[in-house]
């Protein structure tokens, strides 16, 4: 069941659109926020507070990429795989988190600590290599600068 | 030179308040608004100035408005719409404007909203772009509280509202269309067109999307005239640019420009030429979805009017540099891998050629490649052209592949010769090292 907390997120919401599912995504994404994942019972929750079938949520859902329909992580690596990260190597930081982590693209670490997923350009080219970790932008990032990097992210 | 767009964003990457915005000017725009100038003439006075669509397109603001019905039989609500799904490879232009001078954008809506008679905006704004959020909200809510926006414009009958729109990925979001989708809470794949946004759009109702640097334009427009628009740019399109470098020059960057300066000098003065040791091969004028250009091409003035379309198109101005320590067959794999990825796949010609295509290149790379290969790379170029797809992405997808193979034809086929990519791991190490 939606807790009154969420309840009340998803009503500041709605009133953005004159149409309630227009808050899909807004509702998807709040709710994410606080319990980490989008799984079968939040998307009936979510489709009966905005009068919408599930089918429509999960169509939308499924959709995006920063949607997540299984378990993540603690913590999710966006590792950018687009063309000015690929030239200045996004290949050797993907590999360095997976040898350090344990993780390939689209897994989790066996510790739970860390998700790492590829991303589409992050908009920081002129520091490629780019990588984001939770809502936190790093650039110029090399192998050797990770391990620092990640520390943070328990 | 002037800099109207960026001159006083900081350095230092912290944001702009409302307070130090309106002590450069900002928001004085409204003031004309206040003293008479009627929708239409602000249409007007934006198409003098000949400003043009910053997404990519490069479509006249001005003329796009025109198509929007106006006056008391108009359907109501209209929308306005910014579009800051900036998701494009190697853009990263929106991202500086948005963090840097958030109240810009806030004024530039109020503005277009107010010249097409639109009483509700939505900052569209991809959701990786957590900086640009927090800042546009805490803008949104001061212009709130400032009354510039949901209070009723002294002197006319004009009520604004403004929303913030956080999405969740997707680069084809950033189509119009299904961005219309995608803010209706839709799964977001394009629209037919016609009808047009500017008729049929969200919700069935009126709607202009425009991208944000092009609305960070218009209070200055308003304030300056057509005339000095005009005279910041080199060429015969109004106004400044902001261009952008990145790949393996020695300086990555951006830089507001006039409109029309040219790549060498973006290159050169300001990136400070490549990188040590690489050498220059060829660039992406604007993203990943315009054609290669190469150093025949460097003296051309970028700007929306002057490249002939046998060459190709600006886009979005933020270029990608491929140098010599970089396989040219790689570098567009690396595209067409992207657009394999984010094709929305509603029509087949894309959803089913794009994954070929980086099929095919893989081939290449991989040694296993034959000349059958290459031709039929080149038939993707055809199939996948302008008007065989539901929307741009798969045409888009296609101008660097094609120039690639006319400009770097030797190197394709010097992997079929050999058997596999000439470029060594060594080489490419060399090259992320510099
Ligand atoms: C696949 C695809 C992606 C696009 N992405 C963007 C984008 O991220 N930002 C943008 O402003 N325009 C984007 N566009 C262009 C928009 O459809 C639209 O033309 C533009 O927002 C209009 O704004 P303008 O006239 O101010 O340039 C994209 C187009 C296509 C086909
Ligand atoms: S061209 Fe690609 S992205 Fe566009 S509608 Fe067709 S499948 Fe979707
Ligand atoms: S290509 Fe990686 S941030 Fe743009």
């Amino acid at each position: 069941m939606l807790s009154d907390t969420e309840r009340r997120e998803l009503e500041d919401a709605v009133k953005h659109y004159p149409d309630k599912r227009g808050a899909t995504i807004d509702a998807l994404l709040t709710i994410q926020r606080r319990r980490g994942w989008i799984s079968d019972d939040t998307l009936l929750e979510i489709a009966q507070f905005l009068e919408i079938t599930v089918e429509d949520v999960d169509s939308v859902a499924t959709f995006y990429n920063l949607i997540f329909r299984k378990p993540v992580g603690r913590h999710v690596a966006f590792v950018c795989d687009s063309i000015s990260c690929w030239i200045k190597g996004c290949e050797q930081v993907q590999e360095q988190i997976k040898t350090l982590y344990n993780a390939d693209l689209g897994q989790t670490s066996p510790d739970g600590r860390l998700t790492v997923l590829p991303i589409a350009c992050l908009g920081h080219c002129e520091r490629a290599p780019a990588l984001m970790i939770d809502q936190d932008v790093y650039g110029n990032v090399t192998p050797e600068k990770i391990e620092q990097i990640v520390e943070k992210y328990k | 030179m002037e800099r109207p767009l960026t001159q006083h964003i900081h350095p230092d990457g912290t944001t702009r308040t409302l307070r130090e915005y309106v002590k450069t000017g900002g928001y004085s725009s409204l003031q004309r608004l206040s003293s008479g100038l009627a929708p239409k003439d602000l249409q007007r006075l934006v198409s003098d100035a000949g400003l043009r669509g910053r997404g990519g397109g490069g479509f006249l603001t001005g003329t796009k408005w025109s198509f929007v019905p106006m006056g008391a039989n108009a359907q109501k609500p209209k929308y306005i719409v910014a579009n800051g799904d900036e998701m494009e490879p190697g853009t990263f232009k929106d991202r500086v404007l948005m963090e840097g001078d958030p109240h810009g954008l806030v004024e530039g809506m109020i503005l277009a909203g107010y010249a097409i008679d639109a009483e509700v905006g939505y900052i569209f704004l991809r959701g990786e772009y957590h900086l640009s959020a927090q800042r546009l909200t805490e803008a949104i809510a001061e212009a709130y509280a400032a009354g510039y926006l949901g209070k009723t414009l002294p002197g006319t009958d004009f009520r604004f509202d403004l929303h913030l729109h956080a999405s969740a990925g997707r680069y084809i979001c950033g189509e119009e269309t299904a961005l219309i989708n995608a803010l209706e809470g839709k799964r977001a794949v394009p629209r037919a067109k016609p009808p047009f946004p500017q008729t049929v759009g969200l919700w069935g109702k009126p709607t202009v999307v425009q991208n944000v640097e092009t609305l960070y334009n218009i209070p200055h427009i308003v304030n300056q005239g057509a005339d000095w628009y005009h005279r910041l740019s080199r060429t015969q399109d109004g106004g400044t640019k902001i261009y952008g470098i990145s790949g393996c020059v020695a300086n990555p960057g951006w830089w507001e420009l006039p409109l029309g300066t040219t790549a060498r000098e973006v290159l050169e003065q300001y990136a400070g030429g490549m990188a040590d040791g690489v050498r220059f091969r060829g660039l992406l004028p604007g993203g990943i979805s315009t054609a290669f250009m190469t150093e025949e091409h460097l003296d051309l003035p970028l700007d929306f009017s002057s490249i002939p379309p046998e060459v190709g198109r600006l886009g979005t101005a933020t270029m990608i540099v491929l140098d010599d320590h970089t396989c040219p067959v790689g570098f567009v794999l690396n595209l067409e891998k992207f657009f394999a990825r984010e094709s929305c796949g509603w029509c087949t010609p894309c959803r089913e050629g794009l994954p070929w295509v980086a099929k095919l290149l893989m081939s290449f790379e991989e040694g296993r490649a034959t000349s059958e290969d290459l031709s039929l790379l080149k038939m993707h170029t055809k199939w996948l052209a302008p008007g065989h797809t539901f929307c741009g992405l798969a045409p888009g997808a296609m101008a660097p592949l094609q120039s690639a193979l006319k400009y770097f034809h030797d190197d394709f086929e010097r992997h079929i010769s050999t058997r596999g990519c000439p470029w060594s791991k060594k080489l490419s190490q060399q090259r992320i090292l510099v």
